[in-house]
């Protein structure tokens, strides 16, 4: 293929590396008054990328530059999702940071750049790409975090996910030079082959596959890796988490996906090992921990921890309806994180963060409305049907029994009810509280209608799963 | 074999001679009116003779971390001038699109005033 | 001659060695920095190492990347670090303990 045909599938790249360098010069040309514009910008380039990642899908796997580049279903569709997701994460953020005066253009810049660099990962070839793409990503979110740079809180959050990032990427790039060196190749479809092809030297591959699932797994934040989700969550702007929390995560899949599926699906029987330990630690420390917090943001983080012991579940099952059902968990996480910190954000009020659970106290008196909506979002995490948050547990549990793990399923299905407790005390403490103050919410109808949106549709999906369900099948080839 | 390295040779003896014919010049043509502080060691910025676990004004970070990233980009262009031969147009244009992000961010970090020192 | 395993067990002992520095440094953030790095230049070492006795350039390609994101990444981590100090006036790691639970 000639170079000009091959950079026609980078179109979407392309359009937001530039306009994400043209919205950088732009927001430091025109200076602190305009952030507004920046964020309208930066929506739009978003909405562009969208638009141009559906334009040039090529409907089936194409493989450009070298082999560095893939474009297939899933990277199609989780690029897309990536985008789609971003917006109201984005707009979110953007009423948060209004309220709170943090009037600074480098969040949705800094978050452009993340956005690059997860799309860099989503359709990573090569494991060269799935370094660049997931440097991008973590160097602009440790930036983000640190974005407030006046809390004490935020600036230490902001050095332990730095260390333990930097951590985490240093043992991933040796199992990549592990790998690379027992197979002698960087491609993942490459290494597949070389992978099936060889049994010598299969103890420096285990040891390779070893650092890069440590890698991974501390990025997607699963237990004993998740020591910097806590203390990120808590210390970030509310903003920042917000990002953290849903977009990356769909990310992190992507990458989980790239390297043990399409790189590595012949040591599948080394790889379930390790993941079923994580998974297990995830949901157990996850949801027990959850119990004891006071502060919902913290709380949100152990919950956090939980689903990811759950999105592993699919990935286990190590067929492609597990990843599908993989993929299915992931995008409805994304959604009820967005919303869950959305609300948070909602009752916040300037100089004055609602991340406390007695703040949510009563709430069904000062808002029968957004009490709903948040019972909607903790019946959807806690995984009561008929929310989609209950169809994305059914699918992975469902898998993990069809793949030969019912012990683990019956593990999962325990720890989902302990940590039932504690979404529904969330809801007990909306409806049968007294409420510390009787304020009215302040907000804007934007932010209501967005958020209300945002519950209904884990509702309005949930009644009819396969919709979303037939989409990830569809990407994963089924 | 050996005389292969006759340039070498006369390149050293050509160097040394004239560093050592420039110091026996300076020495004697040059005036000569030493005082304290033209005879103290100088150090860009600090007292010469201090605990060398001393605090930095944060200031020098800011210009560390900016020579960093911008230092770091000749790794790339190296390389880059002596295969231009043979990536022809397209990647003389890939390196001008690089350039042109770094330029991007150069913008930025100058329009932020991370470059004046006040 | 250099065999392939002195290489790899020199990069090996690099990497512990910054690894062990992350985990029993309990004094200065600046010297985290230092750990880091070190980890990603052993890296570079196996890299280079197996690139050469495979024959196969790519690794040297990954080495040049590697560098410049750990250019990246120390310029991060100082900025933050000076963040951090602004806000707590020391960048002791025992005292960067806030946040519990």
């Amino acid at each position: 293929m000639a170079l000009s045909a091959e950079l026609y599938y980078l179109i979407p790249e392309i359009i937001l590396l530039s306009g994400a360098c043209l919205v950088l010069v732009l927001d430091a040309v025109l200076g602190k008054e305009q952030w507004s514009f920046t964020y309208t910008l930066t929506q739009l380039l978003l909405l562009a990328t969208a638009g141009a990642i559906l334009f040039v899908d090529p409907g089936q796997a194409v493989t450009v530059l070298g082999g560095n580049f893939i474009l297939d279903p899933l990277g199609v569709l989780l690029k897309v999702s990536i985008c789609l997701v971003a917006l109201p994460v984005f707009f979110y953020g953007h009423d948060y940071n209004l309220e709170h005066g943090l009037h600074k253009g480098e969040y949705y810049i800094l978050g452009l750049f993340a956005i690059l660099g997860m799309l860099v990962m989503a359709s990573a070839g090569t494991l060269l790409t799935v370094y660049l793409g997931l440097e991008l990503l973590s160097l602009s979110l440790y930036a983000m975090v640190a974005m407030n740079r006046d809390s004490r809180m935020a600036s230490e959050a902001a050095m332990k996910y730095f260390v333990l990032g930097a951590l985490a990427s240093g043992m991933l790039l040796y199992g990549i030079s592990m790998l690379y060196g027992a197979t002698g190749t960087l491609q993942l479809a490459g290494l597949a082959n070389a992978i099936a092809g060889q049994t010598d030297n299969t103890l420096i591959l285990t040891f390779g596959l070893i650092f890069v699932i440590v890698g991974i797994a501390f990025k997607l934040g699963a237990v004993p890796f998740h020591m910097w989700v806590p203390d990120v969550y808590e210390g970030a702007p509310t903003s920042v988490t917000l990002f953290i929390s849903s977009v990356p995560k769909i990310a992190a899949f992507a990458m989980a996906m790239r390297v043990l599926v399409d790189g590595m699906q012949p040591l599948a029987g080394d790889w379930q090992g390790m993941l079923i330990i994580l998974s297990v630690l995830s949901m157990i420390a996850g949801n027990v921990i959850a119990i004891a917090q006071t502060n919902i943001k913290r709380m949100f983080a152990y919950s956090t921890i939980s689903h990811v012991g759950f999105l592993l579940l699919g990935i286990i099952a190590a067929r492609p309806a597990g990843y599908a059902a993989a993929m299915f968990y992931v995008l409805v996480y994304s959604l009820m994180s967005m919303g869950g910190f959305a609300m948070v954000i909602l009752l916040g009020r300037k100089g004055k963060e609602a991340d406390l659970l007695e703040d949510f106290k009563g709430l069904s008196e000062r808002s029968p409305w957004f009490a709903f909506v948040m019972l909607i979002l903790m019946f959807s995490m806690a995984g009561v049907p008929p929310f989609l948050g209950f169809w994305a547990k059914w699918f992975v549990i469902m898998e993990v029994i069809r793949a030969g793990f019912p012990m683990l399923a019956g593990i999962a299905v325990f720890f989902s009810v302990i940590g039932a407790y504690y979404y529904i005390r969330i809801i007990k403490l909306m409806y049968f509280d007294k409420p510390l103050e009787m304020k009215a919410i302040k907000s804007s109808r934007q932010m209501r209608t967005v958020l209300s949106l945002n519950a209904l549709s884990l509702l309005i999906l949930g009644l009819w799963p396969p919709l979303l369900m037939a989409l990830c099948l569809k990407a994963i080839g089924l | 074999m050996l005389e292969n390295y006759l340039p070498i040779l006369l390149f050293l003896i050509v160097g040394f001679g004239l560093g050592i014919v420039l110091f026996v010049l300076g020495y004697f043509i040059g005036p000569n009116r030493p005082n304290p502080i033209k005879g103290s060691p100088y150090e860009c910025g600090f007292e010469a003779f201090e605990d060398a676990r001393m605090k930095f004004d944060v200031r020098y970070y800011l210009v560390a971390i900016l020579f960093i990233l911008f230092d770091l980009e000749i790794a790339f262009l190296f390389p880059w001038a002596v295969a231009l031969d043979g990536i022809g147009l397209a990647g003389f244009w890939a390196m001008m699109f690089f350039l042109a992000v770094l330029v991007a961010g150069f913008i930025y970090e100058w329009r932020k005033g991370a470059l004046d020192w006040e | 001659m250099i065999a392939l395993q002195q290489v790899l067990v020199l990069g090996a002992i690099l990497f512990c060695i910054s690894v062990a520095g992350i985990f029993i440094n309990r004094k200065n953030v600046l010297i985290l920095l230092m750990c880091i790095e070190l980890m990603l230049l052993s890296v570079n070492l196996n890299f280079i190492a197996f690139s050469h006795f495979l024959g196969n350039i790519h690794g040297q390609v990954f080495v040049f990347f590697i560098l410049t994101v750990a250019a990246a990444e120390s310029a991060i981590g100082l900025a933050i670090l000076v963040v951090l100090f602004r806000n707590r006036g020391t960048i002791n790691v025992t005292e960067l303990d806030s946040m519990k639970g």
